[in-house]
């Protein structure tokens, strides 16, 4: 059977990159000792197939990623929780399992199922207010993207679904650790995900434009990955639909 | 105690790889730092990627942190483009573990496993806010310890450390430790830094440049002696008798992020008496210590297990001469575990058709490439190095990889090589050439590509005599091969940059002069010289220029029998008198056999030390001629001797 497994990345271990996640988890499958399938050919690998690359530096609380069972190692729904729970002791620090549940054979994969997801950032910058009201009232955002090498003007306007100022009394539902070593003012932003995507130092350009963004967004945290099911946008793991905003 | 990580965290989405700098490995210790404990402070000179594996490092790491007057953290040279960030903002080097600042240890323990990495260490000294010359650290600075195989010749470097430990370290760390305990305790007062270091210098293996004087003819050194009657003359190696002894590391480190070598490394033996005469490893480690085959397998066991890597690497300088080799790849391989059995890399192969049936037996997936190291193009440049291996054994283990599937040989090479002719040179590309066509007769995709390095002379070897090759002839020779390969089909060259290779003949056999010129070379910003794109051969020439040195006279020089070498008051072990015989054997192009399973000849480091091999065979281990005249391929049988020079068909 094939199971999706989502799970968190917080702390120091949010520098790692999407390749170096895919080897902690080829290991922490190995330690925990979950019999996987194996791809046949020369150099049989693990069948894991994981979910949108979240970027080097940017932490989650829905990282997604599918497992594959052997066929022989008699794993079934049943077992879930404790796959979940010898998963969770063998990660490292700053990485925990957060949900698993089946995953049936027909459904799309992660890559093509999400839409787009919900982020938090923490934004060091003067008049952040203004900033987004700016980019709402406008119709197009024109910026200039990089790509494997080569950089192409795009407007990314109509790929910011919502933008909004989290207001200080909301603060409370983040984790104290995130708040204690992110510093400004916290913006809640729902991107999307397809075609060429907006990462969320893409939307720190658009609001602070000729900066290095990473001088501004001092703390980013993706809470949400949505897929669309009947015209509707819901969560990928629970199939709950989605808020207008989380933290309201 | 202050944590630098609120500083450093904000730059680290700025850099390269930040994952280089936030700790958080599998295996890592939680050091506990504490009153009237010693803070070690363990750096590699080099990126994390290239010294987190270093075993060295990783066994120290956990030795100390064990001891309950000890901890020890790690660091690892900062990538440039952190490093400006650090200048820029005044934050010091820091270690890894609990990202603390360097200048709140004790003890900053640099591991040199090459010359190159020099100018690294004065740059991270630096960085730890720490004066680089030793004579103008205060009673606050830590102590800058050097260890590793670059050690042995530490005079170079003599300016700029505090001391140099010469040979294994599991012992000696606790006797400085204890040492430093003390100066600890008494409050590192004013002045007291001298009184350490002479503390430091009567512990065995540690050696304190400071407390000796060097005097010079012109620009001849005379003799290096002690300032004062209780330091003693000669500082002789550390050797652990037992491997047996130290099961470490029991928590090897499993990086978040790629390294060079990402796999459990188990270390199944120490020292090699195979006797190639240029290897500085091979002369400096005897005598063998073999690690008991039981305990391999459990470290194996184990260290996969806790690592949750699927691939081992049994290290040592020649595995397949490890006595119980082919019952511990036996019993690894059939190991299945969850996610597929894991495989094992034996690195240092050996070259005969035996030790490639054992990579065969190991090797799973697809045989892309295989490594041979026949070091010289001709059976009568091979005598000279002693590096005992006929083209029947290259052959041989070529046509077994073939016919296993592999499809890709590499063949490293030394040119530069005392006596050493065109012929020799040219014979390369005939050695290579000739593998190639066996490799047809299995694949069309055959393919063997020959890698050159220049030969660098090394303290404590045969070799430590003879004048390094210059620029321009190692070009020269470079080119031979280029120009014979290129007349060969299947045959790729690749070599290492000359100019580089100089460079590391200046730090390697220098005396305390070359400090002036590492120290330049450094400030004009010459840091990770291992590394192209960072290496520029002028900067280390206009240093020597500056400093009134000739490149000649350190590098290319022949050293005749007189000669009072920088390193003549440190002692590998080996007597003065052997390395000169086997010196002249080399130059009569004469042989010597492998002493694990012969009769000694008296290098010196048995006797001297109280120690003996530690072999669980006393026959030689199966595979080729191993230099001798019988075949070996079945198992070595009592006594093994050399074959006769006549005997020999090159």
């Amino acid at each position: 059977m094939k199971a999706r497994i989502s799970y968190a990345k917080l702390g120091k271990i949010r520098f790692t990159g999407h390749r170096d996640v895919a080897r902690i988890w080829e290991r922490t499958l190995r330690k925990a000792e979950i019999p996987v399938a194996m791809s046949t050919g020369f150099t049989p690998r693990i069948k894991m197939a994981f979910g949108l690359a979240l970027p080097t530096g940017a932490e989650s609380l829905v990282e997604l990623l599918d497992v594959t069972f052997a066929e022989d190692s008699g794993l079934g729904v049943d077992d879930l929780d404790e796959v979940a729970r010898r998963l969770d002791d063998s990660l490292p620090v700053g990485m925990s399992v957060t949900g698993v549940r089946e995953c049936a054979a027909s459904e799309a994969s992660l890559q093509e199922d999400v839409v787009a997801t919900t982020w938090l950032m923490a934004v060091d910058a003067p008049d952040v207010a203004a900033r987004i009201d700016r980019v709402n009232a406008s119709t197009e955002v024109w910026l200039d993207r990089e790509r494997k090498g080569e950089t192409r003007r795009d407007d990314i306007r109509s790929g910011i679904l919502h933008l909004a100022l989290i207001s200080p009394e909301n603060r409370d539902v983040l984790p104290p650790l995130w708040l204690g070593e992110s510093r400004g003012d916290l913006i809640e932003a729902v991107l999307t995900t397809a075609g060429r995507g907006i990462r969320p130092t893409e939307l720190i350009e658009a609001l602070v434009p000729g900066s290095e963004p990473w001088n501004h967004l001092t703390r980013v945290l993706r809470i949400n990955q949505w897929i669309e099911r009947e015209g509707e946008r819901v969560d990928v793991l629970t199939a709950r639909p989605a808020h207008p905003t989380v933290c309201a | 105690m202050s944590s630098l990580w609120p500083r450093l965290e904000p730059l680290l989405a700025r850099v390269r790889k930040p994952a280089r700098y936030i700790g958080c490995e599998d295996g890592a210790a939680s050091p506990r730092h504490g009153h009237g404990k010693v803070a070690w402070l363990l750096a590699y000179p080099d990126v994390y990627e290239v010294g987190l594996p270093n075993q060295g490092l990783q066994i120290l790491y956990e030795i100390l942190n064990e001891r309950p007057d000890a901890v020890a953290e790690r660091t690892y040279a900062p990538w440039v483009d952190l490093e400006a960030l650090m200048r820029e903002r005044g934050i010091p080097l820091f270690s890894v573990d609990t990202h603390r600042s360097a200048d709140e240890f004790d003890i900053l323990a640099f591991n040199l496993s090459a010359e190159l990495v020099y100018t690294n260490v004065l740059n991270m000294v630096d960085l730890a806010g720490s004066p680089v010359r030793a004579a103008e650290r205060r009673p606050t600075d830590p102590l800058v310890i050097i260890g590793g195989h670059a050690a042995f010749n530490p005079e170079p470097m003599a300016d700029f450390i505090d001391c140099a430990v010469l040979g294994e370290g599991e012992e000696v760390i606790g006797e400085i430790t204890e040492v430093v305990r003390e100066w600890k305790a008494s409050g590192r007062t004013e002045g007291s830094r001298q009184a350490v270091l002479r503390e430091l210098a009567k512990i065995p293996g540690v050696y304190v440049p400071s407390m000796y004087e060097v005097a010079y003819d012109g620009d001849r050194v005379r003799g290096i002696t002690p300032a004062y009657p209780d330091v003693p003359e000669l500082v002789t190696k550390r050797t652990v008798s037992d491997l047996g002894q130290w099961q470490y590391p029991k928590s090897p480190l499993a990086p978040l992020t790629e390294v060079v070598h990402d796999r459990l490394a188990v270390e199944v033996f120490r020292g090699c008496t195979r006797g190639c005469r240029f290897c500085q490893a091979g002369m400096i480690t005897r005598p063998v210590r073999e690690r008991p085959a039981e305990q391999v397998r459990t470290m194996i066991t184990e260290g996969l297990k806790r690592t949750g890597y699927n691939e081992v690497s049994l290290t040592s300088l020649s595995t397949a001469d490890f006595s119980g080799i082919e019952s511990v790849v036996t019993s690894v391989v059939p190991d299945p575990t969850a996610c597929g059995a894991p495989t094992v890399s034996l690195p240092s192969l050996r070259v005969d058709a035996f030790t490639v049936g054992l990579a065969a037996k190991v090797a799973s997936g697809r045989r892309s490439g295989l490594t041979f190291a026949p070091e010289a193009g001709t059976w009568r440049l091979r005598t000279v190095i002693n590096k005992l291996i006929t083209e029947e054994d290259l052959y041989g283990a070529v046509e077994s990889a073939f016919s296993s599937g592999w499809s890709r040989m590499k063949l490293y090479f030394l040119t530069g090589l005392p006596t050493e002719t065109d012929i020799d040179t040219e014979g390369i590309v005939d050695l290579a050439a000739g593998c190639v066509s066996i490799g047809k007769k299995y694949t069309n995709r055959a393919s063997v590509t020959v890698s050159i390095g220049g030969f660098v002379p090394k303290a404590h070897t045969p070799f430590q005599w003879f004048g390094q090759n210059g620029v321009p002839e190692l070009r020269r020779k470079i080119g031979l091969v280029r120009e014979a390969a290129g007349r060969a089909k299947g045959v790729q060259v690749k070599w290492h940059d000359p100019a580089a290779t100089l460079a590391e003949g200046i730090a390697s056999r220098g005396d305390r002069r070359v400090g002036a010129v590492i120290e330049r070379v450094w400030r004009e910003g010459g840091v990770f010289q291992e590394w192209s794109e960072f290496f520029v051969l002028d900067r280390w020439l206009d240093a020597m220029a500056a400093e009134g040195l000739s490149p000649d006279w350190f590098v290319t020089r022949h050293r005749d029998e007189n000669e009072v070498f920088p390193w003549h008051h440190l002692s590998a072990g080996l007597h003065h008198d052997f390395l000169w015989q086997d010196w002249r054997s080399a130059l009569a192009e004469a042989g010597l056999e492998d002493c694990r399973w012969t009769p000694c000849y008296d290098c010196g480091v048995c006797t001297g030390d109280g120690l003996e091999h530690i072999v669980a065979s006393p026959v030689a281990p199966a595979g080729g001629s191993q230099g001798t005249g019988q075949n070996l391929a079945l198992g070595g049988s009592v006594p093994i001797s050399l074959r006769p020079k006549s005997m020999v068909v090159s």
